[in-house]
Order: structure tokens, then C-alpha cells, then sequence
């Protein structure tokens, strides 16, 4: 075979150049991952130095990692960390309470009381509460039951946290992408699509064919609107939680609120537009009338067992996926050498690349459960 | 001496549930999509919802034990 005209082509130079952009690009974007969740490890390990680094505080860095806070941090340890500071708005005994996290976010053990809007409060944790009168043996003013969770009593939090931040950005990408296409497909009505609209065509046909045409018959019309939304905003946000840097990095799919949310729309929809047929199959079951006393409890345990599943398995999804990383991560931490990162950074790479086919697969099962749980509630004929 | 919790095990009881539950599902859905490869993308997805149902319960293991562990 006859190679040379490949290496003659003028644009061969050209294509060597987008050819190395590309893996660089490629590579850098994939390196990012496990690079930026090892820095508040490695500063970690560095102030710990003298100390034994406990497999504990492993895990503590892990959760602290999933969880939600008070402020988006970037990176670095204590006075040298750099973060956006987010508005704390707390209800208490005494009104409403607001102040920036990073006012009083600093001494988060619980040994200071600070006074906000004439409302005495401590910071434990990252949670706020009303103090004690008398200090416990920590020096901190909680009172910790077994589990070493505090008992105090604490107003009500409405802040805007980092997952709620994270949420706005979903939202504010989802709207403008949306609205942007709904109006090219008005404007460009029976022609073919065009930019960004071509780019999601073939995922908006696939959630219309693929998962509510086949569970909804030909009722899917009045249903896309809300599959759509829960695939593009599970999607989106699982996709953003993988990013370990700014606008991503949020974990709100894996965040057990957000999830219940999403499977209270579900259930919400469900129940209302639940027929005759639907109730029939609750209240008055195919068996034999003595098994009823069995059977009615059990279907309406069904009916609330079917979203508590689906929030559970979005959330426990996501979240196992972001501590299998931070644990592979953790691994040169917990084995004390350098070397073992020469199998956990790479091991991290190919889990993060899982995770990604993941985040669609958990937004697709999230979907298309809607969609079959929403079908069986309008379905007209139970087939016997 | 090996100290910890208990919940790691009754965690990795339910991995070896699901493994076998949706070792069966992928199985068989392979069989079937080489029987008729014209009804892969229907099988693939009854496989995908068999697969997510098997595995909501092996995540409930998985939840309960990080729980248990506090």
C-alpha cells in the first residue's frame, strides 16, 4: 500500500498541530482530576507531619469532601485557604439572622460565641447552633451525645450553601440553553437544525423515542416537558460533579435532598395523574378477597417504596462514585508513599471515565423509571 | 489485629448479591441480543432497568453499612 501521499499533503502540518492540541487538551482535562482533588490532601498530610495521620481523619477528609458547606473552596488549609465566602441566612429565635460565611466561618470547633443581629450563636462543624452556658471538655460550648453529634439546639438554616449556588448555575446553563433551542425550533420550524440545536437533537429524540414513547404509549406529549427536565438537570449536575474546580465540584446529585426532590416530582406526578385502573390495582387487587388484608397494605407500602428507591439510587450512585475516587486518592496518603501513586492516579483516571458513563446511565435509569412508574399510574388497561 | 466495623461486611455481602444479580441480567441479555440482534437496543434497555432494580438493592446494603459505621 502506498502511503506517501499522507506525508506529502500540505496539510500535514496542520494536522500534527491540531493533532498534539487535542491530546494536550485531552490530557490536561483528564489529568485535572486527580491532580486538584490530591492538593487539600497533600497540604493536609504536610501540616500533619509531626502527628500519625489517622485512617479517621481519612475518612473525615472524604465526607468533608461530599458534603455540603458554608463556602466554595478552592484550595489550601486554614488562614492560607482560598474561597468564595456564601451568604449564611439562618432562622432563629430572635428572626432572621445573615451574615457571610467567612465573617465567622473561621473557628468552626465550636469555642467562640460571636452575637449576629442579637442572636448568640456557635459554629460546630460548619453548622450552626445556640450555645451552652458552660463550656464541655473540649473547650467547646456543644453538648455531644454518643455519636458525637451535638444536641444543641440550632435555627433553622436556609443558606445559600455551595449546593445551592451549584443548583442556581444548573439552572441559569439549563434555562439559556433551553430557551435558546425552544426558539431556534419556532423560528426554524420544518428545517434542519442548526448549532446548538443540532448538538441536542439526537438527546432530545432519544429521551422522546427511547424512554417515554415506549413506557407512555401515545400519552407522551403531555409528559416530555418534565422527562426532559429531570434528564437534562440529573445529567447536567452529575456531569458538574465530576468537575473538581469551580463552577462543578458541588456534589448535588449526591447531595440526598436534591434527590428527594427529584422523586417527590415524580410521585407527585404519579399520584395525580394515577387513574381508575391505577387505584383499582391498590384498593381492590386481582386475588382472592381473603388475601386483601395482605395484599392492600402491601401495595401501599409499593407506593411510596417506588421514589424512595429512585432517590436512593441516585444518590448512593453518585456519592459511591465520588468516594471511590477520594479513597484511591487517599491511598498514597493511608500507605505513606509516593509510589503508590504511580497505580492510584491512573486507577483514578479510569474510574473518573466510568463515572462519566455513569452520570448518564443513572440519568437515563432516573428518566425512564419516571416514565414507567408515570405509565403504569395512566395506563388504561390492565392486562390480565 | 484488625479493628473496624462489622457494616463493611454486611456491605460487601450485598456487592456479592449484586454481582451475581446483574452478572445474570448482563448474561442473559448478551444471549439474547446475539439470538437476535435486531431487538438489541429493545433488550439493552429491559436490561438497563433490570440491572438499576438489582442494584437499588445493593445500594441500600451499601447505605445501611455507611450508617452503621458512625
Amino acid at each position: 500500500m502506498d502511503l506517501s501521499h499522507i506525508f506529502n499533503s500540505k496539510k500535514i502540518v496542520s494536522i500534527a498541530f491540531s493533532a498534539v492540541f487535542l491530546a494536550c487538551t485531552i490530557f490536561t482535562s483528564v489529568a485535572q482530576e486527580p491532580v486538584k482533588v490530591e492538593e487539600p490532601h497533600v497540604s493536609r498530610s504536610e501540616m500533619n507531619a509531626p502527628h500519625e495521620e489517622k485512617e479517621e481523619d481519612i475518612s473525615a477528609t472524604i465526607l468533608h469532601h461530599i458534603a455540603d458547606s458554608h463556602e466554595w473552596h478552592f484550595w489550601g488549609e486554614g488562614d492560607h485557604s482560598v474561597s468564595i465566602p456564601l451568604p449564611v441566612i439562618l432562622w432563629s429565635d430572635n428572626g432572621l439572622v445573615t451574615f457571610l460565611s467567612n465573617k465567622h466561618g473561621h473557628n468552626d470547633h465550636g469555642t467562640e460565641i460571636f452575637e449576629e443581629d442579637g442572636q448568640k450563636l456557635i459554629n460546630y462543624h460548619g453548622k450552626f447552633y445556640y450555645p451552652n452556658a458552660a463550656k464541655n471538655a473540649e473547650g467547646a460550648y456543644v453538648e455531644l451525645d454518643e455519636n458525637s453529634v451535638p444536641t444543641n439546639a440550632k435555627p433553622l438554616d436556609i443558606s445559600i450553601t455551595k449546593n445551592v449556588v451549584s443548583l442556581f448555575i444548573s439552572i441559569i446553563v439549563l434555562l439559556v440553553v433551553f430557551i435558546s433551542i425552544a426558539k431556534a425550533y419556532r423560528k426554524r420550524e420544518g428545517k434542519a437544525p442548526k448549532g446548538l440545536q443540532s448538538v441536542l437533537e439526537p438527546i432530545i429524540l432519544f429521551v422522546r423515542d427511547d424512554i417515554a414513547k415506549p413506557q407512555l404509549g401515545y400519552r407522551y406529549a403531555a409528559f416530555m416537558p418534565y422527562l426532559l427536565t429531570v434528564f437534562f438537570f440529573v445529567w447536567l449536575n452529575n456531569l458538574m460533579g465530576l468537575i473538581p474546580f469551580f463552577p462543578g465540584g458541588a456534589n448535588l446529585t449526591g447531595n440526598i435532598s436534591v434527590t428527594m426532590m427529584l422523586a417527590l416530582c415524580t410521585f407527585v406526578l404519579t399520584t395525580v395523574n394515577g387513574n381508575k385502573n391505577y387505584w383499582g390495582h391498590v384498593f381492590k387487587p386481582h386475588v382472592p378477597w381473603w388475601l386483601y388484608p395482605l395484599m392492600i397494605p402491601v401495595e401501599i407500602i409499593g407506593l411510596f417504596t417506588k421514589p424512595i428507591a429512585l432517590m436512593i439510587r441516585l444518590f448512593a450512585n453518585i456519592t459511591a462514585g465520588h468516594i471511590l475516587i477520594l479513597s484511591l486518592i487517599s491511598l498514597i496518603f493511608i500507605l505513606k508513599s509516593v509510589l503508590v501513586a504511580g497505580i492510584a492516579v491512573p486507577f483514578v483516571i479510569f474510574i473518573s471515565v466510568i463515572e462519566l458513563v455513569v452520570g448518564f446511565i443513572q440519568a437515563f435509569i432516573f428518566t425512564i423509571l419516571s416514565a414507567l412508574f408515570i405509565g403504569m399510574a395512566v395506563e388504561e388497561h390492565a392486562e390480565h | 489485629m484488625i479493628t473496624g466495623s462489622i457494616a463493611g461486611i454486611g456491605a460487601g455481602l450485598a456487592a456479592i448479591g449484586a454481582g451475581i444479580g446483574i452478572g445474570q441480567i448482563g448474561g442473559k441479555a448478551m444471549e439474547g441480543m446475539a439470538r437476535q440482534p435486531e431487538a438489541a437496543s429493545k433488550i439493552q434497555t429491559a436490561m438497563l432497568i433490570a440491572a438499576a432494580f438489582v442494584e437499588a438493592v445493593a445500594l441500600f446494603g451499601v447505605v445501611v453499612a455507611f450508617l452503621g459505621t458512625k
